[in-house]
């Protein structure tokens, strides 16, 4: 029955929303393209008005701290394309995980966090959260019954990258998702190496989705800025872990966020409370920015995950090198799972050790010219680093083996350049890397 | 707060304020399978501006308890009763869709009781399309999607929450799935279809009135809007352009504004 024609939802599907989503020019002076609102403040029709809107009483912009009509076409957008009720942006990716972990926890609180992250993520939740009375259990990502194990009576969520940086392991989040709805605690997973078109966390059980749209969502590598957004399904008042969520908050007139907003309580608790009281708003010109990106996410995605494939392919033919992890590898241990949660495209992020080690890797990078060296991913242009000296540097040894590093390992971050091109350039490196006494580091 | 009614839990947000027997009652009435939560940007201002607020969850939606009412007449009934529960003689009703069709009921049959009437996106009756229904009773989550399809306008569609981040549809759709589909939107549906006294029940009201309508609306039409509000003696009727149904979260300002200016007339705080 729900086959017959005429019956199906005529709701936008991802490519038009893409474009559309968050934005009626009729209501911005018929500009087609969405306006750059660069201004920091908004006039209140009245006295009662300014103060409805400080109380919540109605939806609409005060200052641009708390929210700012670009940024929120971009959040729009973004909740949009995830499946997510609501958005929040940020100015970072670690902003917005800082902002989102500040939001669900309070000092005396425990999280469970893979260990395959970021470095600077790593840092966050083993030296500075602690700082504000925030502890993490590390559990690997593919320990999914550890994650069980670890999960404290004051355990207040589960977070993990849905593939670990740099080393590309792959939570299984539909099962972590099980365990930490059946404790009654919520799953946020940072997606940014996939992007909603590659997976849509929240189909797969995440509730709060974390993204770095710096990376592929913006594409061009020419604005910092992150984003948190909330899947909706998530129960707060099911049990007593969230009074901050459930009881009446002091800071606004004794609101409930969860019994006023329901789906959308963990969006409007951020805002409300993180940027009044952090303040790591968004730009409106780095919006804008990224929102030009998302414009051709599609078509950039593709490209990125059909120069990958091809990457893979030809490093893993390649006598330089050791070893190449990406999803798309058949042997790679998660290459199932990858097929079942990645299925439009395993991603464009390589890790490969390269023979002869640290000396030949440093050579490497330091003679590839198309390939740029920095510390970036998700860039339309091919990037490469060495993440024991540099992305991952401030970890300690066992630290860095924790966190599944190597130091023969190169991240590789596959631009959409000619196929060919990076190849040639890549060979460049290669050659470098196996004469490097004879090669300038320069 | 929660409280009971026929031995059930009955949950109703104040709006954010402490609930004050002291103080004018209004009651919002949500739609088919949805919560209290769609009135939030309407219940907040009048809780803060001298109302007492009662966004009801119905019984068996959102955080109430039992099961879901099977009539429209049942559920005026249950309305009523509610009044009765929190010791008022009267109060002010507001209802979207399928509470409107409550509400009308309503106050059709307490015609002392309720002092002022507040449709939005009415109708004097709600067919529903029977594959929808069966899909809903089915318990068929495409029932929530073509439902938030044909709800939303361009603000839905397209985007412009006027909350800053938020995103109509998808926030339609947790709210609509918040319980079992067949259990509360399948039972709603059923009940809108089996409805036939609407216009009868309209031409019974005296109390001022207010039909906020929409143009894009597809569930519940401009004109079938006005043909309940003209039967009801002096109505007022309010057309927002360029709107769905979902009216209250879509131009939720602009329903504020016009629902402050006829509930502030018509039954003024203290």
């Amino acid at each position: 029955m729900s086959d017959k024609k005429g019956m199906d939802p005529k709701t936008y599907k991802f490519d038009t929303l893409s474009l559309h989503a968050g934005y009626q020019p009729h209501k911005n002076a018929g500009s087609r393209q969405v306006p750059i609102y660069q201004t920091t403040s908004y006039l209140f029709d009245d006295v009662d008005h300014a103060a409805a809107l400080f109380n919540l009483e109605r939806g609409g912009h005060i200052y641009s701290r708390i929210s700012n009509p670009t940024v929120a076409v971009l959040e729009e957008r973004v909740a949009s394309l995830e499946g997510g009720t609501a958005a929040l942006a940020t100015s970072s990716g670690m902003s917005a995980i800082f902002l989102a972990v500040m939001t669900l926890c309070e000092a005396g609180d425990h999280l469970v966090v893979s260990s395959q992250l970021y470095g600077g993520t790593v840092n966050l939740f083993r030296l500075t959260l602690p700082k504000f009375g925030i502890k993490t259990t590390f559990v690997k990502p593919r320990d999914t019954e550890g994650f069980k194990k670890a999960i404290q009576k004051n355990t207040k969520g589960i977070f993990g990258e849905l593939v670990g940086n740099p080393g590309n392991e792959i939570m299984n989040m539909p099962e972590i998702a099980k365990i930490a709805h059946d404790a009654g605690i919520p799953l946020m997973v940072d997606a940014t190496y996939q992007t909603p078109y590659l997976c849509k966390p929240i189909e797969h059980g995440a509730d709060i989705v974390i993204h770095s749209l710096t990376k592929w969502m913006a594409g061009h590598g020419s604005s910092m800025a992150g984003i948190i957004v909330e899947g909706g399904k998530f129960d707060w008042m099911q049990n007593d872990k969230f009074p901050t969520m459930t009881q009446p908050y002091e800071g606004y007139h004794g609101l409930s966020f969860a019994e006023e907003f329901g789906p959308t309580a963990f969006t409007m608790k951020a805002r409300a409370e993180g940027m009044r009281d952090f303040g790591p708003c968004l730009s409106p010109q780095n919006a804008w920015n990224v929102l030009q990106g998302i414009e051709t996410l599609s078509v950039r995605m593709k490209k990125h995950c059909e120069n990958a494939e091809k990457m893979v392919e030809y490093l893993l033919g390649h006598e330089s090198v050791a070893w190449v992890s990406h999803p798309s590898v058949p042997d790679h241990p998660d290459h199932d799972l990858a097929s079942k949660l990645l299925p439009n495209g395993k991603g464009s992020m390589i890790a490969f050790g390269i023979k002869g080690g640290k000396a030949a890797g440093e050579a490497f990078i330091n003679n590839v010219k198309l390939a740029s060296h920095l510390a970036n991913v998700g860039d339309t242009r091919t990037l490469v680093i060495h993440p024991a000296s540099a992305t991952h540097s401030q970890m300690d040894e066992a630290t860095l083996k924790f966190a599944g590093l190597s130091h023969d390992m190169i991240r590789l971050s596959v631009g959409i350049e000619d196929i060919d091109d990076i190849k040639n350039d890549f060979e460049n490196g290669f050659r470098a890397a196996r004469k490097p006494r004879l090669v300038s580091n320069q | 707060m929660k409280f009971q009614v026929n031995n059930n839990d009955v949950y109703a947000s104040t709006g954010g304020r402490p609930f004050d027997k002291d103080k004018p009652l209004i009651i919002f009435v949500h739609g088919s399978g949805l919560t209290h939560m769609t009135w939030v940007l309407q219940t907040r201002y009048f809780a803060f501006h001298g109302y007492s607020v009662l966004a009801l969850d119905m019984p068996g939606h959102g955080l109430s308890g039992g099961e879901s009412l099977k009539s429209i007449e049942d559920m005026a009934d249950w309305v009523s009763d509610v009044i009765d529960t929190v010791g008022y003689k009267e109060a002010s009703l507001v209802g979207h869709s399928q509470g409107c069709l409550v509400t009308v009921e309503c106050t059709a049959r307490n015609p002392d009781k309720i002092k002022t009437l507040s449709l939005m996106g009415g109708a004097g009756a709600i067919p529903m399309n029977p594959e929808l229904l069966s899909l809903a009773e089915n318990n068929d989550p495409k029932a929530v999607e073509l439902m938030m399809d044909w709800a939303h306008g361009p603000a839905g569609h397209f985007g412009g929450h006027p909350v800053p981040g938020l995103y109509h549809i998808n926030t339609g759709s947790m709210l609509a799935k918040t319980r079992t589909i067949k259990n509360t939107l399948g039972v709603d549906f059923r009940a809108c279809d089996n409805y036939k006294n609407g216009f009868e029940a309209a031409k019974q009201i005296k109390i001022p009135t207010l039909s906020i309508l929409a143009t894009d609306d597809k569930m519940c039409p401009v004109k079938e809007g006005k043909k309940l509000a003209n039967l009801i003696e002096g109505s007022q009727i309010d057309i927002i352009d360029n709107c769905g149904h979902m009216m209250l979260l879509e131009e939720a300002d602009r329903v504020l504004n016009v629902l402050k200016k006829f509930i502030t007339t018509n039954y003024p705080a203290n």
